[in-house]
């Protein structure tokens, strides 16, 4: 589904008045390969690339050598039609639910924005994209009757409950999800997860998950890899990378994690 | 199903709008800035309608009466030609008003332009249009109107639009550096992610997000072109005398001080109750619409 | 002996537009020395409030104070004023706050910012700085200046002496944050606070400054009131903790107790929506319904309208303390009877 081919980018070197700074490596060649339908998940710690890696992805940056294949296509060879298509088939859900919805519009303009942009591939009229809005806001557990109202009215909870319905709107196959429940309180999490799972089953979704939160992916992700300054560390099955760690760097990251809390109430 | 939504978008609206009134009434100087506002506005509208002596106002002279002091019959007493003060100074303020909402308005609408394009586009473009704006900036706002009425004549339009020439800029910088703000918002970064169009995302996501400071703005100005509008009216380049306008009748006043105070007093208080009113209203709004800025 | 820290029954307020929010409704706890309290709520549970309480770091208004105390060593912060407040800043209470690069001046070398600190703390205090009262400025400057190298020393900041003259940029989170703890200790406080201090860090540097803020502890012999939205960092750390919900404690008690007979329906709604190690997709169970309006919280027990357990009872009153165990405490008469029955 989605193929990462040896990507590496290297923001330039800055020309500054005290001289050149030197280019920083921010990816160094990354190859992943994600999987129709499963939940692929990308560990690492800030300033590690994941972000960088991101914007790849979604073509909101370029990678300086290395190719990155979207369903058998090259993204870089897309004529700027065929890129716009695509970006309807890759969305993304942002980590701050706050600042991730422009406050002047009604969620009902928020949802239905995809679909005005898109209108060429998806073919709604006006109402028709009304009506799907409401069908999203019950996909992912808010009525229709907030349809109208504005971000701040709404719960960290529920405005990542909206981003994911504004994700959802263009009927995409592949979602990123860069630390979508980081935000939130446990409790909404568990909540947010657990919808995540659903709407994948449902809709029959391709997850690429970002996280630093090692209980998250484990909780979440058929295969993960870790990442560490722009380089992949290890990759592979989540269960096998949680019980038998090739690297060391996964090993201290597993031992940097907080306790199993069910585990230090039984000693 | 959509009669229940509509009115949960109204409730909402009016939910939002007694919030920011209950956070407006907060600061009793941003009330009393709004009831000098209302006052003035009042005035805008009626002030030539409600003139005692609306003939005074069209020029008419009563040279029988002249430089009487306060008085019932003339509470701000008479001028030179023994026209009725009050009756001038109310039929001044619309005058006056209009044209500092008219320098406002146009220097809002050429600062927003140049702003957005600068600060959206980044780059070269970015460039010219600042370095141009910095050196309008640097040109005296009231040389700069002279120079305009030196070469299209005096007049009530060619002034405004000298001052509006030298007012722009201030605009286009605050709106510059807001857009490059916004531009890095994590909403702006979903817009583009959705594959919205660099128009789209400017004018839908971009610039409503950036209304507020540029009313707080525009409010703040308004007393400042009011005094720009007089002051070049009192150096005889604005607005010409029949028309009563407040910096004109100040300008006269001037030369039969102190003895016929009444004639500079009044229209110099009427002046400073426009600006200062304009100047707690834009600090009261910015309170309700930039809560970055509240204390 | 009197414990470090004692909250009885503090009520708080905070006023708005919408009316008077009964933020904090009796919230009661007790720190002593050596002990850290995790103090654990999801937002807007009041935790953070009841740690900005200590050092009375909350505007009033907004907030008001409608009842109860805040016994440190003894003294009612509550009733003291701005300056005798001053006085205990720093000195007898330290904080450390969530973002470590907000809370140092960019402006200023950390030397600087660490060297003032110190000698405010000396002002009230002398013996701060190993000197008497009658030391001449230069020599509280140097004096100054050594303590602030054996902080940044203490708190595991290499060559601590040539990093002074260095700016807060110059240095990453993780460090940064060991500065502030610097900063906080320097006055050699008995009490600290420390307000999501690992929550902008990552796993791995927030283990090593829960493991530093364990050893200070134990050097020190302080007492830690740690807030915390994140129970693993509770159990990799505390030796107590509280569970907020709502403006109340619903469950405080030491930590293997609490984590290993989690009483209060609250408590173990919490714990069941961790992803653990032993929870399988889709099976963990997040909360239904949403915090309460604190401006018109519910009557009673404010856990009820979200509560499997709810009775009708349950609604009357704030729900009685029970002791379950040594220490440990559940404001659930419910759970209680159900045990019994």
């Amino acid at each position: 589904m989605l193929e990462i081919e040896n990507v590496s980018r290297v923001f330039p070197a800055r020309q500054g008045m005290f001289g050149k700074t030197e280019g920083v490596r921010a990816l160094h060649e990354v190859s992943l390969s994600v999987r129709k339908g499963e939940s692929f998940g990308l560990v690492g710690e800030s300033g590690s690339g994941k972000t960088t890696l991101t914007r790849q992805i979604l073509r909101l940056d370029t990678p300086t050598s290395g190719r990155i294949l979207f369903e058998g296509e090259d993204m870089a060879r897309l004529s700027p039609a065929a890129l716009r298509a695509l970006r309807a088939k890759v969305q993304i859900v942002f980590q701050d639910p706050y600042a991730s919805l422009n406050p002047r519009m009604s969620v009902h303009d928020i949802v239905t924005e995809p679909m005005l942009i898109h209108r060429a591939t998806l073919g709604l009229n006006r109402q028709q994209r009304t009506d799907r809005a409401a069908e999203l806001l019950e996909l992912v557990g808010l009525g229709p009757q907030h349809l109208y109202r504005h971000p701040h009215e709404f719960s960290g909870g529920q405005r990542q409950r909206i981003c994911i319905a504004r994700a959802l709107a263009p009927g995409p196959s592949l979602v990123l999800l860069d630390e979508p429940t980081s935000a939130l309180d446990v409790s909404v999490q568990a909540q947010v997860l657990n919808l995540l799972i659903e709407l994948q089953q449902r809709l029959g979704l391709t997850y690429f998950f970002i996280s630093h939160d090692l209980g998250v992916i484990r909780y979440i992700c058929d295969r993960v890899a870790l990442i560490y300054r722009g380089e992949i560390k290890e990759q592979g099955e989540t269960q096998r990378l949680f019980d038998a760690p090739d690297s060391d760097y996964t090993r201290s990251l597993l031992a940097a994690m907080p306790p199993d809390i069910r585990r230090v109430g039984r000693q | 199903m959509t009669d229940v939504s509509q009115d949960s978008r109204r409730s909402a609206r009016a939910e939002a709008s007694r919030r920011a009134f209950y956070r407006f009434r907060q600061s009793r100087l941003s009330m009393v800035g709004a009831t000098m506002v209302a006052v003035v506005l009042f005035f805008t509208l009626f002030g030539n309608l409600l003139a005692p002596y609306p003939e005074h106002v069209r020029g008419g002279l009563n040279t029988a009466e002249r430089f009487q002091a306060p008085s019932l019959a003339h509470p701000f007493g008479t001028n030179e030609l023994g026209q009725d003060v009050l009756s001038l100074v109310m039929a001044g303020t619309p005058v006056s008003v209009a044209a500092g909402f008219a320098v406002v308005l146009i220097g809002t609408v050429l600062g927003v332009v140049v702003g957005a394009l600068a600060g959206f586009n980044g780059g070269w473009i970015d460039d010219v249009l600042m370095r141009f704006s910095d050196l309008m900036l640097t040109i005296p706002s009231l040389i700069l109107a002279m120079a305009v009425a030196a070469a299209l004549g005096p007049g009530f339009v060619n002034m405004i639009i000298a001052i509006a020439l030298s007012w722009w800029p201030g605009y286009a910088r605050l709106v510059r550096g807001e857009v490059l703000q916004a531009r890095e918002e994590v909403y702006v970064a979903a817009a583009r992610a959705i594959g919205a169009s660099p128009a789209r995302v400017l004018f839908r996501h971009i610039l409503p997000n950036i209304v507020s400071p540029v009313i707080v703005k525009m409010s703040l100005d308004m007393g400042f072109a009011i005094l720009t509008v007089a002051a070049l009216g009192f150096i005889g380049i604005g607005v010409r005398p029949p028309t009563p306008e407040w910096g004109t009748l100040l300008s006269i006043a001037r030369n039969y001080m102190p003895d016929f105070w009444w004639t500079a007093v009044f229209p110099g208080l009427a002046m400073f109750l426009a600006v200062f009113g304009f100047n707690l209203l834009g600090d009261g709004l910015r309170d309700v619409l930039d809560p970055r800025a509240r204390r | 002996m009197s414990a470090l820290l004692d909250i009885r029954d503090l009520h708080l307020s905070m006023h708005s537009f919408e009316g008077a929010a009964k933020v904090l409704a009796g919230v009661s706890l007790s720190v002593e020395k050596r002990q850290i309290w995790g103090l654990v709520g999801e937002t807007g549970c009041g935790k953070s409030l009841t740690g900005l309480s200590v050092s009375r770091l909350v505007r009033t208004p907004p907030a008001e104070y409608t009842g109860g105390q805040i016994l440190l060593d003894g003294t009612d912060v509550l009733g003291l004023s701005e300056p005798q407040m001053r006085a205990l800043r720093g000195r007898r209470v330290g904080m450390i706050f969530q973002d470590p690069t907000t809370n140092l001046n960019p402006a200023f070398r950390i030397g600087t910012q660490l060297i003032d600190v110190a000698l405010a703390a000396a002002r009230h205090d002398p013996s701060i700085l190993g000197l008497d009262a009658r030391a001449g400025r230069r020599a509280r400057k140097a004096a100054a200046r050594k303590l602030a190298i054996n902080m940044l020393t203490e708190v595991g900041i290499p060559a601590a002496e040539s990093r002074l003259d260095d700016y807060p940029h110059q240095f990453s989170g993780g460090m940064r944050q060991r500065v502030l703890i610097a900063m906080a200790l320097i006055g050699r406080p008995g009490l600290l606070i420390a307000d999501e201090p690992t929550t902008a860090l990552d796993v791995s540097v927030q283990a090593q400054i829960l493991t530093l803020l364990k050893q200070m502890v134990a050097a020190h012999d302080m007492g830690v009131v740690l807030i915390t939205h994140n129970l693993g960092v509770v159990a990799q750390t505390c030796t107590h903790v509280a569970v907020m919900y709502a403006g109340t404690i619903v469950e405080k008690g030491p930590i293997a107790e609490v984590l290993a007979d989690p009483a209060h329906p609250y408590t173990q709604a919490l714990l069941r929506a961790i992803p653990d190690r032993s929870v399988a997709r889709g099976q963990l169970q997040g909360l239904a319904g949403s915090v309460p309006n604190l401006i018109h919280p519910p009557p009673g027990c404010r856990f009820a309208p979200r509560c499997a357990l709810a009775r009708p009872s349950c609604l009357e009153g704030p729900p009685p303390l029970h002791t379950r165990a040594a220490g440990h405490e559940v404001a659930c008469p419910v759970v209680e009877e159900l045990q019994h029955a």
